[in-house]
């Protein structure tokens, strides 16, 4: 084992993740969702196809959308990490959670963490999107379960849950 | 009173722990543990001979584990994999093995397994693995598998993998004879499932109990747990599958065993190790399964009033390199054809072909899109040729509701007959034409037309055979606390079973729906189950269910007698409790009823002192058991259809064509669905949103683009084109609700509907927009860039021909 070790070169960070500090030790070519997924044990962001087109592994690098597995896990050690398990606060989903829950906004639940991840940072910053802004808000991310309208509809009714005074996150 | 679940749409209770990043998809169990991981070595060629492998250098990867071939498979694992649907049609039935055996079909096909550290490792080691390949003629498309010049396979005198004729009166003499005759040269491409959770195993080998269990992204527990048990040749009672969230299926996963199934669980076995694979995206493409390609060619003959006299249809069938799911496809091409209408006289036949592409299984519609397409094009022909508004000339041939029960006399997918159990198509015509606006879109296009613009409307009816035998099973147990456990053998992909389920035993057992527990796929708690696959979940899985609740709740009304000493006739299972009827004062709780059916010589808790030996009013004249009865409120119930019920639909649409881009934009997309009662309207809605899209992504972007060198050049999801959300349109649904007579709650399935139709509504409408008849799906706007100038050149004769030569308008 040792010899390997030697080949490959293995690199100590800290990986901040939902506000946690995570300590792992990996190669340099370990992806970000892989890290999460396999050294954090965070399962919830998906990979669905590696080369950045589904959205599926989506995760906030300091509040923004970015793709994990476009992403080296050491390069995010520099960055305040969510995956969909921090969303929630505590029992409480956030608004986004509750309006996929609401607007039956998932099937199969693969691409969903993607989807949230993506949903909360568009209405951080826009809160009062209209319907053709919310669709293309997800318009990165693939679905393959539900044909998009109720996603569509769970993100407006995040928007609406936001606006009643929901706790945001 | 407990509120009634069954009709409502409730919220699925699935969606908690999903929505949390909760979901236990099979690559999330096996993360973080120390199982080994895999990575297999595919042929990066559609048609080769293996010479030699070298994997000299692949060994010096550190953290290898072990480099698998053929070589070192014996018994029944070097075997080929088995031939799942074994069907008369079948000429040569050729199934691929676990790993390639001197020759290699298709590109994608495994050739070497590598187990490691990790996956990157494993690849590492993949890369570094030496194939020497004689190269042999690739047979690419359906055209040239048909010429038969090349062959898929290099010991085959042919491409034939099946044939088969059926024919109900005699459809050529009828084409001949009849006062009209058109002929249709159709042709559809090849699509693909494309769940976004890839296929995924994990597999646990204890090898002091000598068991295995295998977790996989799969459809079906029980085939994969026997297949697993054949190929490995352990006693099925060590062998456990085990099914968790599934990301999707569509089909594509319902193939028992993959590959992969028996090589990971293989090398779990010869390790004495925890391994796992996950497949990635490119792996999907090139090596899991495909659908829908077809050449088609329709000969009909009809009278003044478009009423088909006879249908005479060919089609060749292209299947891939391997046939493991037998002609489960064309089968159902060739018989769902007919959609609502009965031809006179109708003979089909088909031919199912070799290609040295990767094979095909059903997806999603499973061979009904490519049915409905030559059906529906065909009487679209028919109306334009004589000059009939289209609905006019399908309901000229629609069987009508008194009809019903309608025999085709032909032989369904099930080895059963096709009879249509129910459906008001008629109705269900009128509901589509009111809902699209029909009658109103002539003045609709002269205005369109005047701002310049180009639209078309279309329309598509089919009817869809689903809730296919042989059988599903539930079993229910009560726990002393009330709650109720729930489990059925077959798998859920994301159809909200754990909730249509619930809802279902709830009102049957009159408690609330939070008491009750569902747990899909899982042979360790149901070893009896087929799969989830041609819409049969619900029809299959829920009567199951609901016969397993009336087998509990006989059982609690008659503990329940014996306590509250009264006749069970008088109890009612209402709130959780049994009640004497008319005297809520007189119950027991269903918990409490469970402590009682299970005699006991220990008191655990408090509950069960009432059912100790001593805890009670007791006649000495009986054993604690009785005779024939059993210990625990605990039921169990199959499910066996004499034959498949039939849901049905029908889909408009109105699409612009851009003038200049010839880019497809569909203004209104309308569904009118009938699939008997409804258990949950939220999630066949869903459903049917899902399904829409598959299908409006099959007309209009996704197609398998192979090289004449069988290389897949757009495999990843940059190139082959799955629509995001700015592709897919709202849809708009209307329900008929026509329920099955063959079930006791009415239920046709819902799971294909909203693509079936999919590629002959937009060849519809678009062939309306544009004025000449659109026979190839799918279409990209450069195809119809192409077919505009053709048609301006007037290669393609216009859709309503100003006079017809007498007697037959070829087209
Ligand atoms: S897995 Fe990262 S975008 Fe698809
Ligand atoms: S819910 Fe299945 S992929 Fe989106």
């Amino acid at each position: 084992m040792s010899d390997s070790e030697a080949r490959e070169e293995r690199h100590e960070a800290v990986l901040r993740v939902n506000g946690v500090a995570y300590p792992v030790t990996v190669p340099a070519r370990r992806l970000l969702s892989d890290c999460l997924r396999e050294d954090v044990g965070l399962t919830g962001t998906h990979v669905g196809c590696e080369h950045g087109v589904c959205g599926a592994c989506t995760v906030l690098l300091d509040g923004e959308p970015a793709r994990s597995c476009l992403t080296f896990a050491l390069t995010a050690a520099k960055h305040e990490i969510t995956t969909v398990e921090g969303l929630s606060d505590g029992e409480k989903l956030s608004p986004e959670q509750q309006g996929f829950k609401d607007c039956h906004g998932l099937q199969c639940g693969f691409c969903t963490p993607g989807f949230l991840t993506v949903a909360t940072a568009f209405l951080r910053e826009n809160p009062e999107p209209t319907e053709d802004e919310a669709r293309e808000a997800i318009g990165g991310n693939l679905c393959r379960c539900t044909g998009y309208q109720n996603i569509v509809a769970a993100v407006m009714r995040a928007a609406e849950l936001r606006r009643e005074g929901e706790p945001t996150q | 009173m407990t509120t009634q679940m069954f009709g409502e749409p409730v919220a699925r209770v699935e969606d908690d722990r999903l929505i949390r990043g909760k979901g236990r998809y099979t690559d999330d169990l096996a993360a973080n543990t120390d199982a080994l991981a895999s990575a297999f070595l595919r042929s990066p060629h559609a048609h080769a001979r293996i010479r030699d492998i070298d994997v000299s250098d692949a060994l010096e990867v550190e953290g290898l584990v072990a480099i698998y071939t053929h070589d070192d498979l014996t018994g029944a694992m070097a075997e080929p994999l088995p031939l799942l649907i074994p069907h008369p049609g079948i000429v040569d039935g050729r199934t691929p093995h676990a790993l390639a055996k001197d020759e290699v079909c298709h590109v994608g096909e495994a050739i070497a397994m590598v187990v490691a550290r990790d996956r990157y490792v494993a690849e590492d080691a993949v890369e570094r693995i030496r194939v020497q390949y004689d190269m042999l003629d690739p047979v690419v498309g359906i055209a040239e598998s048909r010429d038969g010049s090349t062959y898929a396979h290099a010991d085959m005198a042919d491409n034939v993998a099946a044939h088969l004729v059926q024919e109900s009166g005699d459809a050529r003499a009828a084409v001949e004879a009849a006062p009209h005759t058109l002929e249709l040269d159709l042709d559809i491409e090849r699509s693909a499932g494309m769940p976004m959770e890839g296929k995924a195993v994990y597999a646990q080998w204890d090898g002091r109990e000598e068991t295995l269990r295998i977790y996989s992204s799969s459809q079906t527990s029980a085939g994969l747990r026997a297949a697993v048990a054949a190929k490995l040749e352990l006693p099925l009672s060590k062998v456990q599958a085990v099914i968790p969230d599934v990301g999707g299926g569509f089909g594509t996963k319902i193939v028992h065993p993959w590959p992969e199934e028996l090589m990971v669980s293989w090398a779990a076995r010869t390790l004495g190790r925890d391994v796992r694979w996950a497949e990635d995206r490119r792996e999907h493409f090139i090596a899991s399964a495909h659908e829908r390609g077809q050449l088609q060619r329709v000969r009909v003959g009809f009278d003044d009033e478009g009423r088909l006299l006879g249908l005479d249809v060919e089609f060749w069938h292209d299947n891939g390199a391997y046939l493991p799911y037998g002609i489960i496809i064309p089968i159902v091409t060739s018989t769902q054809l007919l959609g609502p209408y009965k031809p006179a006289n109708y003979r089909v036949e088909f031919t199912s072909l070799y290609t040295n592409t990767v094979l095909v299984t059903p997806y999603r519609g499973a061979g009904r899109p490519q049915g409905v397409f030559a059906m529906e094009r065909t009487l679209d022909a028919i109306a334009d040729y004589l000059g009939k508004d289209r609905t006019v000339v399908r309901e000229a041939n629609f069987i009508q509701p008194d009809e019903m029960p309608y025999d085709h006399g032909l032989m369904f997918q099930d080895g059963r007959p096709l009879i249509y159990d129910s459906g008001d198509f008629p109705a269900s015509m009128e509901k589509i034409k009111k809902l699209v606006g029909w009658d109103d879109f002539e003045d609709y296009r002269e205005k369109a037309r005047a701002e310049g613009r180009t639209v078309g409307i279309g329309l598509a009816c089919y009817v869809e055979g689903t809730g296919v035998g042989p059988y599903e099973g539930g079993r229910i147990i009560v726990e002393t606390s009330g709650k109720v456990r729930v489990a059925t053998g077959l798998t859920s992909q994301g159809q909200g079973h754990e909730t249509a389920f619930a809802q279902i035993v709830a009102d049957q057992l009159g408690v609330p729906m939070d008491d009750v527990t569902v747990t899909t796929g899982d042979t360790r708690l149901i070893a009896y189950s087929v799969g989830t696959f041609a819409s049969r979940g619900a029809v299959m899985s829920g009567n199951a269910v609901a016969a397993a609740a009336l087998d509990v709740k006989e059982k609690a009304l008659r503990v329940a007698a014996d306590a509250l000493e009264a006749s069970p006739e008088d109890l009612e299972l209402v709130d959780g409790e049994v009640r004497v009827k008319g005297d809520p004062s007189s119950s027991i709780r269903l918990g409490t009823i469970a402590v009682l059916a299970n005699p006991l010589r220990y008191a655990f808790d408090e509950a069960s002192k009432a059912a100790t030996q001593f805890g009670g009013a007791t006649d000495y004249n009986k054993p604690p058991v009785a005779e024939g009865d059993e210990p625990g409120l605990e039921g169990s119930g199959f499910y066996s259809p004499i034959r498949a019920t039939f849901a049905n639909g029908m889909h408009a649409v109105i699409v612009e064509t851009d003038p200049e881009t010839a880019e497809v934009n569909i203004l209104r997309y309308c569904v009118v669905h009938d699939c008997g009662t409804l258990v949950n309207p939220t999630i066949v809605q869903g459903q049917v949103h899902g399904g829409v899209a598959q299908g409006v992504a099959g007309a209009l972007f996704e197609r398998m683009a192979y090289d004449d060198h069988g290389q897949l050049q757009n495999a990843s999801f940059m190139d082959f084109l799955i629509p995001y959300a700015s592709e897919i349109p709202k849809v708009e649904i209307d329900h008929l609700e026509t329920p099955s007579p063959l079930n006791s709650l009415g239920i046709k399935g819902a799971g294909e509907a909203g693509v079936i139709p999919g590629a002959a509504v937009l060849a519809s409408a678009i062939s309306d927009a544009e004025g000449f008849a659109v026979t190839r799906m799918p279409i990209s706007p450069s195809e119809l860039y192409t077919l505009r100038r053709r048609f301006k050149a007037g290669e393609i004769p216009p859709l309503r021909p100003s006079s017809h030569p007498a007697k037959t308008g070829e087209r």
